[in-house]
């Protein structure tokens, strides 16, 4: 279980102290996937790095009681000059894992054919993309932080990232920030949002979306319900 | 592919020694990964690891044979420039390397077993690695070739080299956790450092100054640790002039300094 309890973050700018997050607090048990929306810049980024450690709150608490990943699919840890195989041994030795057994999985998942063998920097962004999500595959946790996975790559690459997530993992507890609301909406089992550096839960997918277009404005399209509009 | 062991260092139960094989590997691992982003693959790869230093005392020595360098004391030039540049490259490459190194590396602290310290760590040792190799090496090389003789007392060398290694540790992990709060840190170095090499003892013994300088120099502990490297090498031909008294307690002072600031950082350090 992560604890989350009563988190503040501030961080110091030119213009002054910018509060984040103001009293933060939640508990996510295993099993559960809990989304988050939130306009650009309301803090949703800080709090899954402040879950993932990376990041020590201003004040408040977070415990962990279960392994928490690295935010998905993230690839700033990579170094360009690196080749995806160097970036995977690496990857093995911080987390003390077999190398050759990651090594297949990561030839076998992200597809990368001779180029796994080349500099990272020489890579496109969906071939970094799947790099990424597959070295976040090899290292198994008990609750994974998702902040926005289907930003980049194809249909096939967003296929089978939802295999491994939701049906391979199905069991772990999940954070999961994006903007595509229908995302959110299939794959989570709790929701908040996040709007004046608070923290709203929700366990209604359509009463948290319904706030969520109230803060940010929506205006409903004309035709509207007739047409689907994907995202908030 | 269920394999755990994720969480290692953040485990409340982990014993001491857990933790220091987490650090151990994850240094290590650190270590391994800076060794192939500066060195490569190309031509002769990781050896430049102190080919450059090697490059950069031969430079040196043979500069000042060809002066004749004024050193004010009969101790021959190769060995006076052989163990003072080397000491020089040995305290001024740590700092150099770690100061801004935080910076470069901020997304790896999305590892939440990767810790500021770690990173600092994995140059120090690097930086450590290349200076002793150079030294060795080139030591060897020239005992061989006649142009130097032995070290009279070799532990008393590596004790010496040792406590000036300790003390770029120490000034490494200081003016990193510093340089990642203020850039003046980055900008002062360069000049400092330079204006060090001259008074950090590698171009003079202590006891060919006059006593006014002796006074003021012996303020720098850098010229602890290289007369005590020359007392080790030359014996008592060096008339060696140092304090272990204040030395030791200066590096404890200096390591104190840098590990407070170091959890300063890690408190407050946002990755990108």
């Amino acid at each position: 279980m992560i604890r989350v309890n009563d988190v503040h973050k501030f961080y110091s700018t030119r213009f002054g102290s910018n509060h984040v997050l103001n009293g933060v607090s939640f508990t996510l048990r295993k099993g559960e996937r809990l989304g988050i929306l939130g306009r650009n810049g309301a803090g949703k980024s800080t709090l899954v790095r402040l879950v993932s450690g990376a990041e020590m709150p201003s004040s408040g608490r977070i415990e962990r009681g279960m392994s928490v990943s690295w935010p998905l699919a993230f690839g700033g840890a990579f170094h360009h000059m690196l080749t995806g195989k160097d970036n995977v041994h690496f990857i093995s030795r911080i987390y003390n894992q077999d190398f050759e057994r990651n090594l297949a999985f990561v030839e076998d998942f992200a597809e990368l054919g001779p180029y796994l063998r080349e500099p990272v920097r020489t890579y496109s962004s969906g071939m970094r993309a799947r790099l990424a999500f597959a070295i976040s595959m090899i290292i198994e946790f008990d609750c994974f932080l998702i902040d926005e996975v289907g930003a980049v790559g194809d249909a096939r690459f967003h296929d089978r990232c939802n295999y491994e997530l939701f049906d391979k993992r199905g069991d772990r507890a999940m954070i999961i920030i994006s903007h595509d609301a229908a995302y959110v909406r299939d794959h989570c089992n709790r929701w908040g949002v996040l709007n004046d550096a608070r923290l709203t839960l929700y366990d209604d997918f359509e009463v948290a979306y319904a706030d969520f277009k109230e803060l940010i404005g929506w205006k409903p399209p004309p035709g509207w319900p007739f047409v689907e509009a994907a995202t908030a | 592919m269920a394999q755990g062991s994720a969480s290692a260092r953040t485990d409340p139960q982990g014993s001491l020694r857990e933790s220091l094989d987490v650090q151990s590997r994850i240094v290590g691992a650190l270590l391994m990964r800076e060794i192939l982003t500066r060195y490569g693959r190309h031509n002769i790869g990781f050896l430049w690891l102190f080919a450059e230093p090697m490059l950069f005392t031969l430079g040196v020595t043979a500069l000042w044979t060809a002066t004749k360098s004024v050193h004010g004391s009969n101790l021959p030039i190769t060995a006076f420039a052989l163990t003072g540049y080397s000491s020089v490259l040995l305290w001024r490459n740590m700092p150099g390397r770690c100061i801004g190194a935080l910076w470069n590396n901020l997304a790896l602290l999305y590892h939440r077993n990767i810790r500021v310290l770690d990173i600092y760590l994995a140059r120090v040792l690097l930086e450590f690695g290349g200076a002793t190799m150079s030294f060795s090496v080139l030591g060897l090389v020239f005992v061989t070739m006649g142009l130097l003789e032995p070290p009279q007392d070799i532990l008393e060398v590596i004790a010496g080299w040792l406590l000036l290694a300790w003390f770029g540790a120490a000034l490494a992990i200081l003016l990193g956790a510093l340089s990642h709060r203020s850039e003046l840190v980055d900008k002062l170095w360069h000049p400092v450092s330079y204006l060090l090499f001259p008074l950090s003892g590698a171009a003079f013994m202590v006891a060919a100054l006059p006593p006014l300088a002796q006074e003021a120099v012996l303020w720098i502990p850098t010229v602890h640790g290289v007369e005590l490297v020359r007392e080790g090498w030359f014996g008592e031909r060096a008339q060696a002039q140092y304090d272990l008294a204040y030395l030791i307690p200066f590096n404890l002072a200096l390591t104190l300094f840098g590990l407070l600031q170091a959890r300063r950082v890690a408190a407050t350090v946002v990755p990108e």
